[in-house]
């Protein structure tokens, strides 16, 4: 995870369009300037981030699923359980199922977890929409290949 | 079993917080329930759910904004339900 630059996976381990399913290994580095403030002497990671790699991870499903015509764009947080502290250097594990695609928005169920214990969990809905410039269509498809998805999903 | 329409005012009602009694079939979701696109979203949601549709928002909106459709067809909750039960009837056909 590089927090500074919101790039929150780190590997894409499982990717099954098919059974609406992925899985990601996200791991916590050991420091980052986002501890020196949350908080000093009791570093944890912000709940607001265990959210964003829910998101992010549901997210490469999303797109994969339509072969990187689209973008999905945050639009809801439902439900959200932050059930334990996230501390430096953790390994998590993150998951997203997809519920539902519907006409322009897609809605995940995304969960995190770390040694097998839950962490976190959302359901998440995004907006999707089409790329809106092929600059952040390129840099995505960049992305995706750095974090491992399969390159079957990156073309139409 | 309810209606269409009383269904989709239902979902309306509890999603947006809307009394029921304020939802017509002749209210538009927008300009007479003031419901957002983000809360139209969580209607819709509800709503493809609840019949297992996908309501085409994407082509009805292109539709609007192109001037080849009123948003009342699409926006209005008896049209709303009738388009719905067409899409209902083209699952099952």
């Amino acid at each position: 995870m590089r927090l500074e630059y919101f790039q929150m996976v780190d590997r894409i381990t499982l990717l099954d369009p098919d059974a609406h399913l992925v899985r990601a290994e996200c791991q916590v580095p050991e420091a980052s300037p986002v501890f020196e403030g949350h908080f000093p002497g009791h570093p944890i990671l912000p709940g607001v981030l265990m959210i964003e790699t829910m998101a992010q991870t549901g997210g490469w499903l999303i797109m994969a699923s339509q072969r990187f015509a689209n973008m999905p764009f945050l639009l809801q947080v439902e439900k959200a359980k932050l059930r334990a502290f996230v501390t430096p250097g953790q390994p998590l594990q993150a998951e997203a199922e997809l519920v539902h695609e519907g006409s322009g928005y897609a809605v995940v169920k995304g969960r995190l977890s770390s040694g097998g214990k839950p962490v976190a969990e959302a359901e998440i809905r995004y907006r999707v929409v089409p790329f809106p410039n092929p600059t952040l269509r390129a840099q995505m498809l960049e992305t995706a290949r750095r974090v491992a998805v399969p390159e079957a999903f990156l073309h139409g | 079993m309810p209606s269409t329409y009383d269904t989709i005012a239902g979902i309306i009602s509890e999603t947006c917080d809307i009394p029921r009694d304020k939802i017509t079939p002749d209210s538009h979701a927008i300009n007479d329930l003031g419901i957002d696109s983000l809360d139209f979203l969580d209607v819709a949601f509800a709503i493809d759910k609840a019949f297992g549709i996908k309501m085409p928002l994407e082509k009805w909106t292109q539709e609007v904004n192109e001037g080849k459709a009123s948003s009342d067809q699409y926006f209005v909750l008896k049209d709303l339900a009738a388009n719905i039960d067409q899409l209902v009837a083209g699952k099952a056909a």
